[in-house]
């Protein structure tokens, strides 16, 4: 309180936004997870039904209201083509019908948890979807060597917000089910904003001239997840697609 | 602590008994002085960084070397010169076959170049033999799983390795052991928790240090569930919860895993694993292995992503099968 007294009244209003790591950071430890549709589609939707039949309700995408700033995402029109090719065909091209690594920044707001262990050198971000990760260096390692799922993540403090420059992507990951997509050009920048103990601003800003007419941005909260012994369990679904992707190659099939 | 010292002394007593027995045999190099680790901001051991448990020691002792528990310097050195000759697969096959299988060159791979310091011949340090311990019943288990496998090496995904399925590399762990290449670590630490992130392939161990409970034994993981806590300079972590699928070393689901991480010297975490599974082996046995700092970074394995193995060996199979008819 003595501390807090003499500090002016901006340095106070800062200071009681969240818990501090012993560095005086802002301390994002903790398992995290959206409460947003935005994986179905980052734009606003209405509820639809879902690509598969015997799946019913279960397999119907609920409505959500966008994450879009300004709702519209600047396609290219060729590019606005392959995204309503993409969503057409989503079911044998949608990566995360196959399990792959969900990319950044759909790896986000996936419908699982993930884990934020912070240390002063590197953040960890451990996704439950696919044990998909990556770390955030906070001192710049170079362009990234190579192309990546989930690119390379390089993150500094502007004040309180943890500013995250990701590069190094490959053109394989998609932003969501509705076929959003982009290339190997990608840029991600990401801001994580602690706001109060239980929940994060999120904002990511898009690039990549080759599909977009300008950057773009998304943003939405991120909630703590507050179980008690709560923790990350595994999602290791490679094991539910191989009879999707390989089963055409079993001595006998399945059914 | 003091347990667990005088754990170590006694099985360090027992293989000194074993050992001179043997003729042969060369002492153990003495424990490096007590090392002190630097702590991290809320107080724990800081064992963080990218590590690497590569190494040419393997993990039973050769039968080879059946009574010799330690090489001698000269005999490590030999020793380590020719495993590097064997393994080197820049060597061509003689025959179109064996060179197609070879197709992976000497770039890919990390087998490491030296023998564990110690000089020991296994990198198991109990029982005194160096060999996992199994039970006739576990035997017998794996005999009839390898005689399953041998019948039907191609049936579908699940006659495998898991490896080859990118769902779990042989040698990620829980335990971790030294693979063919990137054995590579990095481990974090925040208040409450050491995160574990594994090159291979792309898995993270997040292992909670607030002494929870474990998850329910209906809940099952490929990587168990860990749970861990500090005595003194040694994280101990403890395992349960795994899979009948994992079955490492031919162990059931019902196997429990106790980890100990303690850093020895600044470039140096020695790792000790200690495995008990009744149902499989006749007792617990325990490796040691040395990890060393490594510059790092670790990189994305996307194994799952790129996986032409399995679609090429089942598809290849079934060629062959019509192919015979």
């Amino acid at each position: 309180m003595l501390l807090l007294a003499a500090l002016p009244a901006a340095a106070q209003a800062t200071i009681t936004r969240g818990p501090r790591t012993a560095d005086g950071k802002p301390n994002l430890n903790g398992i995290w997870q959206v409460l947003t549709e935005a994986n179905w589609d980052l734009q606003g939707h209405a509820a639809a039904a879902g690509p598969m039949i015997p799946l019913g309700a279960i397999g119907a995408m609920p409505p959500g209201q966008g994450v879009v700033e300004g709702e519209e995402i600047p396609y290219k029109p060729e590019a606005l083509a392959t995204k309503k090719a993409n969503f057409a065909n989503r079911l044998k091209l949608d990566p995360e019908v196959k399990c792959y690594l969900p990319g950044v920044p759909r790896a986000t707001y996936m419908p699982f948890p993930f884990q934020i262990v912070q240390t002063p050198q590197f953040i960890l971000i451990s996704y439950e979807y696919a044990n998909a990760a990556r770390t955030i260096y906070m001192q710049d390692p170079g362009p990234a060597p190579v192309d990546s799922w989930m690119g390379q993540s390089v993150g500094h403090w502007e004040g309180d917000t943890l500013v995250v420059d990701v590069t190094g992507f490959n053109d394989q990951s998609w932003f969501d089910r509705a076929g959003d997509y982009h290339t190997d050009a990608l840029h991600v920048v990401e801001r994580y904003t602690l706001h109060g103990a239980d929940s994060l601003m999120y904002e990511a800003t898009i690039e990549d001239k080759n599909v977009f007419t300008r950057p773009w941005k998304i943003s939405m909260p991120i909630y703590r997840r507050q179980e008690k012994n709560v923790q990350l369990m595994e999602f290791k679904c490679v094991e539910f697609v191989e009879e999707l992707m390989y089963g055409q190659y079993r001595k006998k099939p399945a059914n | 602590m003091g347990g667990y010292l005088e754990k170590r002394f006694c099985i360090a007593m027992l293989i000194g008994a074993a050992g001179l027995a043997v003729t042969g045999w060369a002492a153990p190099p003495p424990k490096p002085a007590n090392y002190t680790p630097p702590r991290t901001a809320d107080g724990q051991p800081d064992i963080q960084g990218v590590w690497n448990n590569a190494t040419l020691t393997p993990l039973e002792r050769p039968a080879a070397m059946a009574s010799k528990a330690f090489l001698t310097p000269a005999e490590a050195a030999a020793y380590e010169k020719q495993a590097l000759e064997q393994n080197n697969r820049d060597r061509r096959g003689t025959d179109a076959t064996s060179d197609l299988a070879g197709a992976y060159n000497q770039a890919w791979f990390d087998r490491g170049s030296k023998v564990v310091p110690s000089l020991r011949t296994s990198l198991i340090i109990d029982p005194a033999d160096g060999r996992i311990p199994y039970s006739e019943e576990g035997q017998k288990r794996m005999a009839a799983a390898a005689e399953y496998a041998r019948a039907h090496p191609t049936d579908g995904p699940e006659d495998l390795a898991l490896a080859d399925r990118c769902i779990l590399w042989a040698t990620a762990g829980p335990p971790m052991l030294p693979g063919p290449y990137n054995s590579n670590y990095q481990i974090f630490q925040a208040p409450g928790y050491v995160a574990i992130a594994i090159e291979m392939i792309h898995e993270v161990r997040i292992i909670p240090l607030d002494r929870r409970p474990h998850l329910p034994g209906s809940v099952r993981q490929w990587l168990g569930d860990s749970r861990g806590h500090w005595e003194g300079n040694t994280l101990v972590v403890e395992t349960s919860n795994f899979t009948d699928k994992s079955h490492f070393r031919g162990a059931t689901a019902n196997m429990r895993l106790t980890e100990r991480f303690t850093r020895t010297d600044a470039n140096t975490l020695t790792y000790e694993f200690t495995v008990e599974d009744p149902a499989t082996f006749a007792k617990p046995w325990t490796a040691s292995i040395p990890m060393a700092k490594s510059a790092g970074p670790i990189y994305e394995y996307a194994c799952h992503e790129g996986n032409y193995a399995v679609p090429g060996i089942l598809g290849g199979a079934r060629k062959q099968e019509a192919a015979a008819k």
